[in-house]
């Protein structure tokens, strides 16, 4: 079937098409999208209302949600995100997003290297505590992260006994095969002379060349903690 | 005697029609619309950056599938009832099931070939085995919504009555075993008469329905792929669903007056 031509359609039909789009796109142009603020993040949904919505497939529902969590208060030249943030409602969000996929890595990365790194110390430390806590539930996959709180309470915190016990769970509890030597004797690295610097880069050095990071957005991720941590350390007098 | 030259003659106009309907068009369309939007998502993520790429594409291509099939099925067979084509296939010499088997014959190849195209993309991601197995569940998964929409567009005759059964059937299918799971969960000890009689419910309607909360799993493409008891469970469930709901849409067509 041939269509009719263009000079069929009537001229205020095309000015009103044409004026209406203008106004669409203007409108949108004077509400930009805002990203949420650290106040807008409400309690999860309940376990059941999840295992409803997941349809029987819950690990794509617990990527999303990991991606909307991440999604509050961060914005790339926010210095300070997530400090905002109620740490409570995080950790529920983080607990779901693990019931969902417990072997996911994401909430515990998220936990260690985001949400334990704001400069208010009672923050940190309930984030340190919640990565000990799940690092049981899966030592043989999870001691990264706690290697990670491990550094966090040592450099950060300056708290050595905390440190010490986090490297002492690690030593004790992340026994597989897949566990390179030196998170075997966690200890021993944690007691070692060094500084955050020197210990981020043995650290992230000794999981690239055990293969336990392979993923190229986290290498870039770490890469950039690194350079992070470098300004910050040659800042200080 | 089955006439099966009446089958295959039906079968292949069905897929025609798919073709003539660009519907593998638009399937090619929505591959590419679900992957850009998996690469999108993948680079907000700082970790998991390939899982979340393969689990989000793979959920995004089932449930479009399905909708493709359903959606295919239902507005083909009421146009052709509209047509009054269905009468004229009818009072040719061959049974009703001969119609109705041609059709499925048709349809269920439209499914294949979709199930088959939409894996393909995952097969940049995830590994062979687990998504060999991922496919081939999704083309059970989609022969079991065929046969679904077939049957509630023979007994409903209307797309938009068709369509909310066939997606009521759908969802429910999918969430039955968390509605299951929280049905018996309760709170207190005691168990009253509603909580009995929800249970009871619950459990009912369970077992008229398939088990698709354990079909084309995610975690197949991320993890380890299934054993091969559960393959052929799967297999198994599929294909007495499938043979039991044909059976009741040949009851309908059987007993309709055209």
């Amino acid at each position: 079937m041939t269509e009719r031509s263009l000079n069929d359609v009537p001229k205020a039909v095309l000015a009103i098409l044409a004026g209406a789009l203008a106004l669409q796109i203007s409108l949108k142009m004077a509400h930009p999208v805002v990203p949420p603020a650290a106040s807008d993040l409400r309690p999860p949904p309940s376990q059941s209302s999840l295992h409803l919505a997941s349809l029987g497939d819950p690990i794509p529902l617990a990527k999303v949600l990991m991606l909307y969590l991440q999604s509050f208060d961060y914005q790339a030249s926010n210095r300070i995100s997530y400090q905002a943030l109620n740490y409570d409602t995080v950790q529920q969000w983080l607990l779901r997003i693990l019931w969902l996929d417990p072997r996911g890595q994401y909430p515990l990365l998220a936990a260690s290297r985001l949400y334990a790194e704001v400069p208010n110390e009672t923050k940190v430390r309930q984030m340190l505590e919640f990565v000990y806590e799940q690092f049981a539930g899966d030592p043989d996959r999870r001691w990264p992260w706690l290697a990670h709180a491990a550094a966090i309470a040592k450099h950060r915190l300056n708290d050595l006994p905390l440190a010490k016990r986090y490297a002492a769970a690690i030593q004790k509890h992340a026994t597989g095969p897949d566990v390179p030597l030196w998170a075997k004797q966690m200890e021993i690295f944690i007691l070692e002379d060094m500084n955050e610097l020197e210990t981020a880069r043995i650290m992230i050095g000794g999981l690239l060349s055990s293969r336990t990071i392979r993923d190229p957005a986290e290498i870039r991720f770490l890469d950039q903690r690194l350079r992070e941590i470098e300004a910050r350390l040659t800042s200080q007098p | 005697m089955i006439p099966l030259h009446f089958i295959f003659t039906l079968a292949g106009t069905t897929l025609l029609e798919a073709a003539r309907n660009r519907l593998f068009w638009l399937a090619a369309i929505a591959v590419g619309v679900a992957l850009g939007l998996a690469q999108f998502l993948n680079q907000v993520a700082i970790t998991e950056s390939l899982e979340i790429q393969v689990a989000l594409l793979a959920a995004l291509l089932r449930v479009t599938a399905v909708f493709i099939v359903a959606t295919f099925i239902i507005t083909s067979m009421v146009r052709e009832a509209n047509d009054k084509v269905t009468e004229l296939m009818l009072s040719q010499p061959a049974p009703r099931s001969s119609y109705f088997l041609g059709k499925f014959a048709g349809y269920a190849l439209v499914a294949i070939i979709l199930a088959l195209a939409f894996a393909l993309p995952l097969a940049l991601f995830a590994p062979t085995a687990g998504l060999m197995a991922w496919a081939a569940s999704l083309v059970c998964e989609l022969l079991i919504v065929t046969s679904v929409s077939l049957f509630c567009v023979i007994s409903l005759t209307q797309v938009l009555s068709a369509f909310a059964a066939t997606a009521g059937f759908y969802f429910l299918s999918r969430s039955m075993a968390a509605m299951q799971v929280i049905a018996g969960a309760s709170l207190t000890s005691e168990h009253t008469f509603a909580d009995t009689a929800i249970n009871w419910i619950v459990d009912a309607i369970a077992l008229l329905l398939p088990s698709l909360d354990r079909m084309a799993r995610t975690d197949w493409l991320v993890n380890a792929g299934p054993g091969m008891g559960e393959t052929l469970g799967l297999l198994g469930q599929s294909a007495i669903y499938v043979v039991l709901i044909a059976c009741a849409g040949l009851f309908d067509l059987h007993r309709k007056n055209y």
